[in-house]
């Protein structure tokens, strides 16, 4: 547990006159999860964005075991290992659930157009093994029942699991999950973190942003708290929910101290 | 149980071949039924049908599978034909044979494909559509004025006298003799257009069904998503333009032989704007439906162009509308109630895609 699989340094970026991150550095270690929490607009899915490739960093880098993680280009990353979830769920509406998770399976096959037009040995196999590991995801999600529904048509718990499917899809060392819980009830987010729990035991390291301050102090091993684009703490639940700066970015400068 | 479901299954895949046979049977009756009772001029409509059903094909790759909205297909059509016409035609007296002319115009239309595509990569929707129709316009206007100072393309007289198709000998510019079988000229393009358009729908198919297609509509889906999923989706636009650009190519090329003559003016913007409504109406990204979409809207304005002005003085006495105004009429007509009523196609993709059946 000792060894860091993600180290950002000193990650920067602006939009426009807004500094969304400054220098801000973390580290997670391997098989853990690893909390990202902090108000609104404080940053959290700009440093998810630029983890994963949307955004480009204006300065500071990220290596990812060991190596360096190329900057700006979202599907090398998820090659290199790194998969995400979104805020506002994005699936595949009109696509199957299953289609869904087999897109994920992309970038771990090969099969090009010519293997698509004579549709060679290779590629039969490789299809249907897309297919069975589609299939086995679905079902490690608890979401086997609904494969061949249309994305848009599942419900809102249904499609976050999917989601994550078509993350664990791409075999990711590291999974990023923005806000999984978000709008979920009690009993749903209830079992979306034993879903979480059983990612990690299978060995998957686990990046969460989240709100519902229950979920989040339970499941994490260690948490980060950004505030104006700042880290303004980085240690266990205990720790983090006693610390002085954290208490008054969130509940204002009153509450700070008085425990 | 087992062995009902195998029963069935085995009837359901007798029933699948018996369906193709009968179609294949009609297909191939089809120009000497046509030639017999509505004469040659329908038999240049169903060949021009076909070359239709082609492009519509074409376009479906880029505008159904990928989402990507192009007004300007009509230029790969025009690099095709005008690829044929130059490599066989007296213009610089050379006269190949298909299998070199209709490939080349394939591959460069594909080139043409890749030159639009790199700069757009990163426009979407209507963005995409006005740099794309621009695109159209370009290629249009090039072919018109590239006759100085070096004659390339022979300006707005455009190229006539172009080959028939022709190989090995075999010209079906003229009636062939097969097996005893007078086979008259429109026939035999009949049947090779009908043979590369069932080519072009296989490779349809295969790509849909296959990891490539996928990753296509995924970035149709929603492109973010697409690139987190580890889907390269500068490479995978770029093979769908340039694919569906060489299904434009080849049909042009096929266009020059059969024409014998193209020029600018075949090439512009409706033409365009005709294959898309073909795409929209039929279902965009379903391949059954653009098929359908094709053989309506080449068919239904041929059989009104016939009949309109005769309908018109036989019940009305005289000639109120001008054909040509009432079939535009009819055709925005026609446009605004499918949109409204079938809003995805008249035969669009049954809901889960059908793309995930093996």
């Amino acid at each position: 547990m000792s060894t860091s699989l993600l180290e950002a340094k000193a990650i920067s970026k602006k939009f426009g006159g807004i500094q969304a991150l400054s220098e801000v550095s973390l580290s997670i270690q391997q098989g853990e999860i690893y909390g990202l929490i902090g108000p609104n607009g404080a940053g959290k899915t700009t440093f998810f964005n630029l983890l994963t490739g949307l955004y480009r960093a204006d300065s500071g880098n990220f290596a990812f075991a060991g190596k360096p993680l190329p900057s700006g280009s979202a599907h090398q990353i998820t090659q290199c290992g790194i998969a995400r979830t979104f805020q506002n769920i994005r699936l595949f509406g009109q696509m199957s659930a299953l289609e869904n998770v087999m897109v994920g399976r992309h970038v771990r096959t090969a099969a090009g157009v010519l293997g698509a037009i004579f549709r060679t040995t290779a590629t039969r196999q490789e299809e249907a093994s897309i297919r069975e590991q589609a299939e086995r995801c679905l079902d490690y999600v608890g979401i086997a029942q609904h494969a061949h529904a249309q994305a848009k048509t599942l419900s809102y718990g249904d499609q976050r699991r999917l989601e994550i499917a078509r993350a664990l899809a791409t075999e990711p060392k590291l999974l990023a999950l923005d806000e999984p819980a978000a709008g979920m009830n009690r009993t749903e987010t209830e079992t979306l973190r034993s879903l979480i729990e059983t990612i990690r035991q299978d060995g998957v390291t686990i990046l969460l942003i989240e709100h519902d301050v229950k979920l989040v102090m339970g499941l994490c091993d260690r948490l980060a708290v950004l505030d104006y684009g700042c880290k303004i703490c980085e240690d266990t639940p205990q720790i983090v929910q006693k610390n002085a700066r954290v208490i008054s970015a969130y509940l204002g400068e009153n509450f700070a101290g008085s425990e | 149980m087992l062995l009902q479901f195998c029963t069935k299954h085995a009837q359901s895949k007798q029933g699948g071949i018996f369906i193709v046979l009968a179609l294949a049977l009609i297909l191939a009756a089809l120009p000497f039924v046509v030639g017999n009772t509505l004469g040659n001029a329908w038999l240049r409509i169903l060949n021009f049908t076909l070359l239709y059903i082609m492009l519509a094909l074409g376009l479906n790759i880029v505008v159904g599978f990928a989402g990507l909205l192009d007004l300007g297909y009509i230029a790969f059509y025009a690099v095709g034909a005008y690829c044929y016409a130059l490599l066989s035609s007296p213009h610089f007296g050379l006269h190949l044979p298909i299998w070199l002319t209709i490939p080349s115009g394939a591959l460069l239309a594909a080139f043409f494909g890749l030159l639009l595509g790199a700069p757009t990569l990163r426009l979407r929707g209507d963005y995409l559509a006005i740099v794309t129709l621009g695109f159209g316009e370009i290629v249009r206007i090039f072919l018109n004025n590239l006759n100085a100072p070096v004659n390339i393309t022979n300006g707005p007289q455009g190229i006539s006298g172009i080959d028939p198709l022709h190989f090995f000998g075999i010209s079906l510019g003229k009636p062939i003799n097969f097996l005893g079988l007078n086979v008259p000229s429109l026939h035999s393009y009949y049947y090779l257009f009908l043979a590369l358009t069932a080519l072009v729908v296989l490779l349809s198919v295969r790509l849909k069904r296959s990891r490539i297609g996928r990753a296509w509509m995924a970035i149709r889906e929603d492109e973010v998503a697409a690139k987190s999923c580890g889907i390269n989706t500068r490479n995978l636009k770029l093979l769908a333009f340039s694919m569906g650009a060489s299904f434009g190519g080849i049909a042009g090329g096929l266009f020059a032989g059969f024409q014998g003559f193209v020029s600018p003016e075949s090439f512009s913007l409706m033409e365009s704007v005709m294959i898309l409504c073909m795409v929209v109406l039929g279902g965009m990204g379903h391949i059954p439906g653009v098929i359908l979409g094709g053989l309506l809207l080449s068919v239904l304005p041929e059989i009104f162009r016939q009949n309109a002005a005769p309908l018109q003085i036989a019940i009305l006495g005289k000639v109120w509308l001008d054909p040509e105004a009432l079939r535009m009429l009819l055709f925005g007509l026609s446009l605004i109630l499918i949109m409204l009523y079938r809003p995805n196609g008249l035969w669009p993709t049954s809901a889960p895609s059908s793309a995930e059946q093996k």
